[in-house]
């Protein structure tokens, strides 16, 4: 019916994906809104952080405001078996998943993407500060967002060139107050839903009670040892903590106390003082070269371990017979943790990302 | 996006005369129609004009006139006001319903059942939707309260042998209600020809406003009333009168009876080269509902391999405002229990949908939708394909 290029946002009801939609309404795009309902068994009751009804409603506000259709696309199958199931799984290993991350690659620009193109459009969009570039090549190339503060790279390192052709990020080149400034100049009345620390799927029930009442088998206790070999208490279930943590740990001893190990085969787990918090190498798995083309080895990249973590410049090498990467850190980083993901920039260019599957300590 | 409405089955944009005739009565002529004054004296005026003008268009004399809040009241009131003044009556403690019923029918009965100990029988009814006469026949006897048929079905179109259903009640003196929502629109019914005891429908799907319906009620069936207080309508339905939207219906029914038969005629053209289209250039489409004895503008099918759920998204982006049926913007595709009761597979009638026309639907707006409706689901299906 016409020619403008059609345009998925996936919306959250938020200032972000708000503002995003409405950059993309001004350029002149053919916008349509959706939101993926991923969780609990009815959207009418405030179970978890997802797809709540004021979420909703916020949402559903916004579209009529931008006069753009707004759909509510049912995924919770599919977020369940890649995301919650593998989350559990994960859990189950000892290690600690990064479901965001997961969500990112297999069900927004999954499910999502394949749906919103099915539908007819040409783009997918959301409200990420992260940018896509294209170059003469025709190759697709992911950047950190303008905002360092806010940059989100890190959840998208895990697309591929396809996914990356599809994708819109009005935000990438703003920042945080501009994104703000502009919802106030399209009058668009969306509240700053707060940045909850639990993930979406989690409720008022808490992490814990999330995992035990999935999986009971996690509630198992066990001793909790420091790096000498001492038993200094005893643990709730080594799913319940996570390399680096500090809270509910060693409570009673002289000096704070970290999560530095957790050791699967004899459920125990190994806390000690900040000093023992320190790794000088990783080995990474699973990886996604957000080229398609493996760079050559040994490289040399920035390298982030965790969302909020601090690039450390490292040399990585391939170790063919394991079919994993070796990073070796310029300097100790704390918290590297198996289970989450590590991601390799050259500077603000996101090159790839991987699985932590194993860590190599200073003092172990 | 230009945007086509194919929904009229859900409903209708008010005539610009309709809004007219109303408008008198939100602010000159506001009195209460119960009032003694001279203010209460034009809205009573207004109202029992409004029931005389019902009771000729429908050529009811025998009827009363119940004003309610629309279609869903109607049948409320119809149901449970029927069910709870024949128990105390006679004795009769059973329901008789059809498996296509809306859900203001099909939840009535249910509550009825659930907490009210009601016995309820839901019909088989043939593929077609329309009531399997034979089995309904054995069913009924004086233990039965009352009977409830969908006129003209909401998702499938299919128009009941409402006649021989009736007729059927009225020999062994039972009371026989129907939903007439979706028929009013479409058909003038002559209520003297036909033994219905009770008849439902709403403004709302002939271009009048929403909130405001009728109930007619034979004159010799006495039912209880479900929203009690004042005197109003005969006192089978207490509240103060909705003026404005009673005057607003009765002047939509005006209009569209003078316009019925060509209208229909119209209509049909365009529904029957749709479906035509439909079944021959789409692979895995299947009509459903009654190919002759359906509602003139409305096309309902099922898809192969696709969602509903996902196909009126990929139409509505598109541009073009269609329906699967069963209203349910959020959740689950959940297979609607119409089509499962007329025989339709469950992975079938998940990928269900109605087109209804209206008397602003153009051949043009046909054309265009049958020209993207094929490539739209071709898509849809490639990629549910690749996935799995």
């Amino acid at each position: 019916l016409n020619q403008q290029p059609k345009v998925v946002v996936a919306m959250s009801g938020g200032v972000d994906s708000s503002v995003a939609a409405a950059m993309l309404v001004e350029k002149g795009y053919d916008v349509s809104g959706m939101m993926l309902k991923l969780w609990s068994g009815s959207c009418e009751q405030e179970e978890n952080a997802c797809c709540t009804p004021e979420a909703i409603e916020q949402a559903r506000n916004v579209a009529i405001k931008l006069e753009i259709p707004f759909y509510v696309i049912d995924a919770k199958e599919g977020f369940k078996h890649f995301v919650v199931d593998q989350f559990i799984d994960t859990h189950i290993k000892g290690f600690t998943p990064n479901p965001c991350y997961v969500c990112n690659q297999k069900i927004k620009w999954g499910l999502l993407l394949e749906k919103a193109l099915q539908m007819g459009a040409q783009f997918l969009a959301t409200g990420h500060y992260a940018q896509i570039r294209v170059d003469t090549s025709n190759k697709w190339h992911l950047f950190k967002g303008n905002d360092l503060k806010k940059d989100q790279s890190y959840f998208l390192s895990g697309l591929n060139q396809n996914q990356l052709s599809r994708t819109l990020l009005p935000l990438g080149g703003l920042i945080k107050t501009e994104v703000r400034k502009l919802a106030s100049g399209y009058n668009l009345d969306v509240a700053e839903i707060a940045d909850s620390q639990d993930l979406c799927f989690i409720g008022v029930e808490g992490y814990q009670a999330f995992l035990t009442r999935l999986y009971p088998g996690f509630e198992k206790r066990g001793i909790v040892r420091n790096t000498s070999g001492q038993i200094v208490g005893e643990h709730m279930g080594l799913a319940f903590y996570t390399i680096g943590q500090r809270k509910s740990v060693g409570s009673g001893l002289e000096k704070p106390h970290y999560v530095i190990k957790k050791e699967i085969e004899n459920n125990e787990l190994i806390i000690d003082t900040k000093e023992y918090l320190g790794f000088s190498s990783i080995s990474i798995a699973d990886l996604n070269w957000i080229s398609g083309v493996e760079p050559n080895f040994p490289s040399e990249f920035s390298v982030k371990i965790r969302y909020k973590g601090i690039p450390v410049q490292s040399v990585i090498e391939k170790i063919e017979e394991k079919e994993s990467y070796r990073i070796q850190f310029s300097k100790p980083v704390r918290d590297a943790t198996p289970g989450q993901i590590a991601v390799l920039y050259k500077d603000d260019e996101v090159i790839g990302s991987g699985l932590i599957v194993s860590t190599e300590g200073l003092k172990l | 996006v230009d945007r086509i409405y194919l929904d009229y089955a859900a409903s209708t944009p008010v005539d610009r005369q309709v809004v007219e005739t109303m408008l008198p009565f939100f602010e000159k002529d506001f009195g209460n129609p119960s009032s003694i004054h001279f203010y209460g004296q034009q809205s009573e005026g207004a109202i029992e004009r409004s029931r005389k003008r019902v009771q000729e268009l429908f050529n009811a004399d025998k009827y009363d006139v119940i004003f309610t809040s629309g279609g869903t009241e109607s049948d409320n009131l119809a149901l449970r006001g029927t069910a709870f003044s024949e128990r105390k009556r006679r004795g009769a403690n059973r329901i008789l319903i059809s498996g296509v019923e809306h859900h203001a029918v099909l939840s009535t009965a249910i509550q009825l059942r659930d907490d009210f100990e009601f016995e309820l029988d839901i019909l088989q009814v043939h593929k077609n939707g329309k009531l399997d006469l034979r089995e309904f026949e054995k069913k009924l006897d004086s233990s039965v309260a009352v009977v409830s048929m969908i006129y003209a079905n909401n998702e499938i179109g299919t128009i009941n042998p409402i006649n021989s259903i009736a007729a059927l009640c009225s020999e062994k003196e039972i009371p026989f209600h129907t939903d007439a929502v979706q028929a009013v629109a479409h058909e003038i019914i002559d209520m003297s020809s036909q033994k219905i005891d009770l008849l439902s429908f709403g403004a709302h799907k002939f271009y009048g406003p929403k909130g405001v319906g009728v109930l007619l009620k034979n004159k010799s069936l006495k039912i209880s009333p479900q929203i009690t207080g004042g005197q109003q309508e005969y006192g089978y339905r207490a509240g103060t009168h909705n003026v404005p939207l009673i005057v607003g219906m009765v002047k939509a029914l005006d209009l569209i009876s003078e316009q019925i038969e060509k209208e229909s005629k119209k209509l049909k053209t365009l529904r029957n080269k749709i479906i035509n289209t439909v079944l021959t250039k789409i692979p895995g489409s299947f009509l459903t509902g009654d190919t002759f004895d359906r509602l003139p503008n409305h096309a309902s099918f099922v898809f192969e391999g696709i969602s509903g759920n996902d196909l009126l998204v990929a139409l509505d982006m598109a541009g073009f405002a269609v329906s699967s049926g069963s209203a349910c913007k959020v959740g689950n595709p959940v297979p609607s229990e119409v089509l499962i009761n007329i025989g339709i597979p469950a992975d079938l009638a998940i990928g269900s949908l109605r087109v209804s026309l209206g008397k602003t639907t153009t051949s043009n707006e046909i054309n265009k939708f049958l020209d993207i409706l094929p490539a739209v689901i071709s898509n849809l299906r490639q990629s549910s394909k690749g996935k799995s």
